[in-house]
C-alpha cells in the first residue's frame, strides 16, 4: 500500500506539473495572440486592405491632332476584336477551331493564343483577332451558339486620314515598351499606343491623357468580387496644328517623284503651313507592327522613306547662303552697301584657285549684282575680308546651325563651323576654308526647315521660330502674333539691300532664277537660288566640259531654293531643296514659283481658324525669351 | 485496502445506470461546445452556408458522440487487455501505409476505408499510450529506478515514430514522441534520466536537420524568416498573420472576415481554421476559443488526477497531452510561433476521420472516469 500511495503521490505531483506547464504553455499562446491581433493589429489591418483591394485602370482616349481649321490629321478609330475567355469553354481548342472556319486563323495565330491561353488565369480575355471587319463580326455574332468563350469588344486605334502626306510631321504611334510602362502603368493596358515620332512622341503627354481607376474587391486569384469605387480620367487633349492640311497635299503632289522636301512658313509668326518630305510612308502601319519586308524595303530605299528630309535632311546650303554672307560683311564693315568687287571669274589665294560659276567672271559687281547673278568671286571675297566666326555669328542669329522650336523629336540643328569647333578636331582652320564657306559650301550642313526659318527672319527682321503647335486643348499658344518674336536688331538698311538683291534673283531680266517669278498681276516673289555639289569636280571634268547632267542620280548636285513673297509686305517664307536635281534655278525655281503661287491664291475666305482661347498669362507685346511650346496640359 | 473501499469498487463496476451517472457530463458539455464552435467557424468557411463543411460537421460529432459514449461504458480493464494489440494493429497499419498508402501533399499518410481517409498515425499515438499505461501500469516505484525495465516501453516508442518519420510527418512524429515522454514522465521515471533524455535530443537535433525532407527545411526557415519567400513556402504564414491582425481586439464580425472569405487564408476549413475565428472574433473571441480549449485540457488532467488505478490514470494523461499538443501545435503554426505542421483544431476543423480518432479518445478518456475506483490489479499481490 505504501509502495502504491509513493507512486501515486509521483504521479500526482508530475501530473500537476504537466497540467502547470500545459495552461503556461496555452497563457504564452494567449500573450502572443494578443500581440499579433492587438499590438500589430493596424500594420496587418493595412496589409488586409492591400490584399483585398485591386486598382485596375481605364484607358482615357488619346487626344485629337487637327489641322488649323479643325480638320483631322490623327484621330482614333474602333477597332472590332474577338476576345477568348477560356474558362467560358469546355473545349478551347474546338472553339478555335470553329472560330476558324468563320475567320481563318493561321498556325502562328493559333500558337501565340494557345500560349497566352496558358500563360494567363482562365477567367482573362486573351485577343484571338483584331480588326475586325463588319461582316466578319456580324458572322462571329450569328454564330455565337458554336463559338462559346468567344466575345466581341471594341478598343480603339490610331486612324490617319491624310496617310503618308504629313507621315513626317504627324509622326506614329506604337505599342510601349517596358520603360514606358514603368513610367506610366495605363501604358500596360492592352492596345495602348504611345507616340514614337513627330507631334504624336512631342506631345505624346499631353495626348495621352490620364488614366481613370477602378477598385475592385478581388479575391486571392484575383476574380472581380465587386466595385468599389471609380475615378473618372481625362481624355488626352486635342491639338490644333499651325498645317494646313490642303495646302500640305498640294505641296506633296508639286514635288512630284523627286525625292525632295519643302517648309512654307507664315513667316510673320514662324507658323509652319505646310512641312512635305518626298518620298513619305504610311503612319498606321506602325500600329499593328511593321513587316520584316516592309522594314526592309525602307531601310534600303536610298530615297530614305522614313526621315523626315525637312527637319532632319543636312544638306551644304549653297548660293542660299549668300544673304548671310553679305550681312555679316555689312555689319562687320568688310564691304560697303555701294561698294563695287571685280569679278575675273576666279580668285586666287596662294596656290589655290577658286573658281566663279561663270568662267568668264562677272565684271564689276556691287553687292545687289553679286546676289542677282550669283557670283561666287564676290562672296569669296566678302567671306575672306569678314572671317568665319563672324559668319557663324550672324548664322546663327537666322537660325542657322542652332536648335530650333520645332515640335520634332528628330529634328537636327545642323552645323555651322567656327574656328574653335575645327581646333577642337585637332585641325587648324585656313583661309581656303573661309573662302568656300562664303557659296555656303565646305563643312556647312543645314536642315531645308532651317533655310525657311532664314527666309523669313530675312522677310521680317524678326527672329521667328518655326512652330507646329497653334491650340492644346483649344488654348491658342504664344507665338501666334507677330509681337510675340523680338527684332533680329539688324540695321533696315542692310536688310533691304539684302532683299533688293532677292528681287532682282527673280524678277529682273538676267537674274538666276527668272523662271521662278510669279505670274499673279501685282504680287512679286523674291527669292535665292542654290545648287550643291555633293562631289568635288576635278580640274580635269571642268577643262573636259563638265555637264552634272550626265553624272548617275547620287552625284549630281542637290537643287535649293528660299523665298519669300509678296515682296512689299512679307507673308510666307518658303524653302525647297531637290536631292540631286542639279540646278536650284531650273529644278527648285519652278517648284518654289508653283508652292507660291498656291499659297497665295488659297482663298483664306470661309476658312477660318477655329476660336481659341488665349493662354492664361499671355501678355500682349514681345517676348522677351523665345515662347515655349508647351501649354497647359 | 479497507472494506469501505473494496464494496465501493463492486457497487459500481456493475450497472448500467450507475455507469452513467459517473460520466463527466461537464466534458461532454464542453466538447458540445467546442462542436458548436467548430459548426459556427465551418458555416462561414463555407460561404455563410451549412455546406459543404458545417452540416456533415455536426453530423460526425453526432456520430463521434455515440461512439464515446459506447466506449465509455466498456470495462476499463478489458480495454486494457486490448492495449498491446491495438499497438500491434497500429503499428501494421502503419507499415502498411508506407507500402501502399494514397499520398497527399508528398507525404504518405493515408488509408482510404470506409470513404473516409485515415492516419494510422493518429491511431498510432492513443494505441502507443494504451501499450505504455499498460507496462507502467504493472511497475512500482522501486522498478521505474531499474533502466532495462524501460527499454522494452522505449523501444515501444520508438518504432512508431520511426515509422511515422518515414511518411514523413515530421509533426505527428514530434507530438508521438511528445505524448511518449509525458507518459513516461507521469510514470516515474527518475529526473536525472529525463534530464539526460532532454539532453541527448538536443544533441540529436542538427543532425536530424539534415536528414529532413525540402518542404520539411522550407518549412522550419520560413517560420525563422517568413518574409523572405512571400508567395511560397511563407505565404501561408503571412496571410494567417495578415488575417488574425486585421481582426484586431473585436473583429470583423461573423461572416464578414474580408481575408478568409476572399480565399487569401490558405485551407480555412482545416489547418487555419483558428484564424478565420480570430478574424471575424477579433482577440476577444480567439481567448474565448483558448479558454474553452484549456478548460477541455484540464478537465482531462482532473480525470487522470481522480483515477485510482496507475492504467487509467497513464491513460488520461496520455490523452490529455495528445489533445493539448494538437491544440497547441495547431494554435502556435497559424500564429507563426512554430513551423506549419499541416495539424488540424480537433473538433473544429473540418475533416471526418480527426474527429472520429479524437472522440474514441474521449471515450477512453470517459472509460477511465466512469471505471476510475474498480478494483484494477497489477499483476502482483500488494500486500
Amino acid at each position: 500500500m505504501k509502495r502504491e500511495a509513493k507512486r501515486t503521490g509521483v504521479f500526482t505531483r508530475r501530473a500537476l506539473l504537466l497540467a502547470a506547464g500545459q495552461m503556461g504553455a496555452l497563457g504564452l499562446l494567449g500573450t502572443k495572440l494578443y500581440q499579433v491581433q492587438v499590438v500589430e493589429g493596424a500594420r496587418y489591418a493595412t496589409l488586409a486592405e492591400t490584399n483585398r483591394v485591386s486598382t485596375r485602370l481605364i484607358a482615357a482616349p488619346r487626344g485629337r491632332l487637327l489641322d488649323r481649321f479643325g480638320e483631322t490629321v490623327a484621330g482614333n478609330r474602333s477597332n472590332w476584336r474577338a476576345l477568348l475567355v477560356a474558362e467560358q469553354t469546355a473545349d478551347v481548342g474546338g472553339t478555335l477551331d470553329n472560330f476558324s472556319r468563320i475567320v481563318p486563323l493561321a498556325d502562328h495565330e493559333r500558337a501565340r493564343i494557345d500560349r497566352e491561353v496558358r500563360r494567363h488565369r482562365r477567367f482573362i480575355p486573351v485577343v484571338v483577332r483584331d480588326f475586325l471587319t463588319w461582316e466578319d463580326m456580324a458572322r462571329i455574332e450569328v454564330n455565337a451558339p458554336d463559338l462559346p468563350g468567344i466575345l466581341v469588344d471594341v478598343g480603339t486605334t490610331r486612324l490617319y486620314p491624310l496617310g503618308s502626306t504629313l507621315a513626317h510631321v504627324v509622326g506614329y504611334v506604337a505599342p510601349p515598351n517596358e520603360d514606358d510602362v514603368a513610367e506610366d502603368p495605363m501604358l500596360a493596358l492592352p492596345g495602348l499606343r504611345i507616340g514614337r515620332a513627330g507631334v504624336e512622341k512631342y506631345h505624346d503627354l499631353a495626348l495621352r491623357g490620364r488614366a481613370g481607376a477602378v477598385q475592385f474587391e478581388v479575391n486571392a486569384v484575383g476574380r472581380l468580387i465587386r466595385e468599389m469605387d471609380r475615378q473618372e480620367g481625362s481624355q488626352g487633349q486635342d491639338i490644333a496644328l499651325t498645317i494646313d492640311a490642303g495646302l500640305q497635299k498640294s505641296v506633296l503632289e508639286r514635288l512630284g517623284e523627286e525625292s525632295a522636301s519643302a517648309v512654307v512658313l507664315d513667316c510673320r509668326n514662324g507658323e509652319v503651313l505646310a512641312m512635305a518630305t518626298n518620298p513619305s510612308f504610311d503612319p498606321s502601319v506602325f500600329n499593328s507592327g511593321v513587316s520584316q519586308a516592309q522594314w526592309i524595303e525602307w531601310t534600303s530605299n536610298r530615297r530614305a522613306p522614313l526621315i523626315n528630309k525637312a527637319a532632319a535632311g543636312l544638306y551644304a546650303p549653297g548660293s542660299t547662303y549668300k544673304m548671310v554672307v553679305a550681312l555679316a560683311g555689312l555689319e562687320a564693315g568688310a564691304i560697303s552697301q555701294g561698294e563695287r568687287l571685280n569679278c575675273p571669274g576666279y580668285l586666287d589665294l596662294g596656290d589655290t584657285r577658286f573658281h566663279c560659276w561663270n568662267k568668264g567672271g562677272h565684271g564689276m559687281l556691287d553687292l545687289r549684282g553679286a546676289l542677282k547673278n550669283s557670283c561666287d568671286v564676290f562672296f569669296y571675297e566678302v567671306a575672306r575680308r569678314t572671317g568665319i566666326d563672324r559668319l557663324a555669328t550672324m548664322s546663327n542669329r537666322f537660325g542657322l546651325g542652332v536648335r530650333l522650336d520645332i515640335e520634332l523629336p528628330g529634328a537636327r540643328k545642323g552645323l555651322v563651323p567656327t574656328r574653335g569647333w575645327r581646333l577642337a578636331q585637332g585641325k587648324a582652320w585656313n583661309l581656303g576654308d573661309t573662302v568656300v564657306h562664303g557659296i555656303g559650301q565646305g563643312f556647312l550642313q543645314l536642315t531645308p526647315l532651317s533655310l525657311a526659318v532664314m527666309a523669313a527672319r530675312l522677310a521680317t527682321g524678326r527672329a521667328v521660330q518655326p512652330h507646329l503647335t497653334r491650340t492644346v486643348g483649344g488654348v491658342l499658344q504664344k507665338g501666334a502674333r507677330p509681337e510675340d518674336w523680338p527684332q533680329l536688331g539688324l540695321p533696315e538698311r542692310d536688310l533691304r539691300a539684302v532683299r533688293e538683291g532677292m528681287w532682282q534673283v527673280v524678277n529682273e531680266p538676267g537674274g538666276t532664277a527668272p523662271v521662278a517669278r510669279l505670274t499673279i498681276p501685282g504680287v512679286q516673289m523674291a527669292g535665292k537660288t542654290g545648287s550643291t555639289q555633293v562631289r568635288r569636280v576635278s580640274r580635269e571634268q571642268r577643262e573636259r566640259g563638265f555637264k552634272s547632267e550626265n553624272l548617275p542620280w547620287e552625284f549630281r548636285p542637290h537643287a535649293l531654293f528660299v523665298a519669300f513673297a509678296p515682296y512689299d509686305a512679307p507673308r510666307y517664307a518658303l524653302s525647297v531643296v531637290v536631292e540631286h536635281g542639279n540646278a536650284g534655278a531650273a529644278t527648285a525655281g519652278p517648284v518654289a514659283r508653283d508652292i507660291m503661287t498656291n499659297v497665295l491664291t488659297r482663298d483664306p475666305v470661309g476658312r477660318r481658324e477655329p476660336p481659341a482661347r488665349v493662354a492664361e498669362g499671355a501678355t500682349p507685346g514681345p517676348a522677351a525669351a523665345p515662347p515655349g511650346r508647351d501649354g497647359p496640359r | 485496502m479497507s472494506i469501505l473501499e473494496r464494496r465501493l469498487i463492486r457497487e459500481t463496476s456493475f450497472g448500467l445506470t450507475s455507469k452513467l451517472w459517473r460520466i463527466s457530463w461537464t466534458l461532454v458539455l464542453l466538447l458540445c461546445a467546442l462542436a458548436g464552435v467548430g459548426y459556427a467557424a465551418l458555416y462561414s468557411a463555407g460561404g455563410g452556408s451549412p455546406e459543404p463543411y458545417a452540416s456533415r460537421h455536426i453530423l460526425r460529432f453526432g456520430f463521434g458522440l455515440v461512439l464515446m459514449l459506447s466506449i465509455a461504458l466498456v470495462d476499463i480493464r478489458f480495454i486494457a487487455r486490448l492495449s498491446w494489440p491495438a499497438y500491434a494493429g497500429a503499428v501494421t497499419l502503419l507499415v502498411l501505409v508506407l507500402r501502399m498508402g494514397h499520398t497527399g501533399k508528398g507525404a504518405q499518410r493515408w488509408i482510404e476505408l470506409a470513404g473516409m481517409q485515415w492516419q494510422p498515425s493518429e491511431l498510432m499515438k492513443i494505441a502507443l499510450v494504451m501499450a505504455l499505461a499498460s507496462w507502467f501500469h504493472k511497475a512500482s516505484w522501486e522498478r521505474m529506478g531499474n533502466p532495462l525495465f524501460l527499454i522494452p516501453p522505449a523501444l515501444a516508442v520508438a518504432l512508431p515514430v520511426a515509422l511515422i518519420l518515414k511518411e514523413p510527418n515530421l509533426g505527428t512524429a514530434v507530438i508521438t514522441a511528445t505524448v511518449g515522454a509525458a507518459v513516461f514522465l507521469a510514470a516515474g521515471v527518475r529526473w536525472w534520466k529525463v534530464g539526460l533524455a532532454t539532453a541527448g535530443t538536443g544533441l540529436v537535433m542538427p543532425l536530424a536537420y539534415n536528414h529532413l525532407h525540402d518542404y520539411q527545411r522550407a518549412r522550419i526557415t520560413t517560420f525563422l524568416n517568413p518574409e523572405s519567400d512571400p508567395l511560397g513556402a511563407g505565404y501561408n504564414i503571412i496571410q494567417s498573420k495578415i488575417a488574425l491582425g486585421s481582426g484586431g481586439m473585436w473583429g470583423k464580425g461573423y461572416l464578414q472576415g474580408t481575408q478568409a472569405h476572399l480565399n487569401f487564408l490558405p485551407e480555412k476549413q482545416t489547418d487555419f481554421i483558428f484564424t478565420m475565428l480570430a478574424e471575424e472574433f477579433g482577440f476577444v473571441g480567439g481567448l474565448a476559443l483558448l479558454g474553452l480549449l484549456a478548460l477541455i485540457v484540464l478537465s482531462a488532467m482532473s480525470i487522470a488526477l481522480r483515477c485510482r488505478h496507475q492504467y487509467g490514470r497513464l491513460l488520461a494523461l496520455g490523452i490529455a497531452m495528445n489533445f493539448f499538443l494538437y491544440v497547441f501545435v495547431n494554435v502556435a503554426m497559424v500564429m507563426g510561433a512554430i513551423p506549419v505542421g499541416g495539424v488540424p483544431l480537433p473538433l473544429v476543423s473540418h475533416g471526418g476521420s480527426a474527429m472520429i480518432m479524437v472522440m474514441a479518445s474521449f471515450g477512453l478518456l470517459m472509460s477511465v472516469h466512469v471505471h476510475r475506483d474498480v478494483e484494477f490489479s497489477d499483476g502482483r499481490d500488494e500486500v
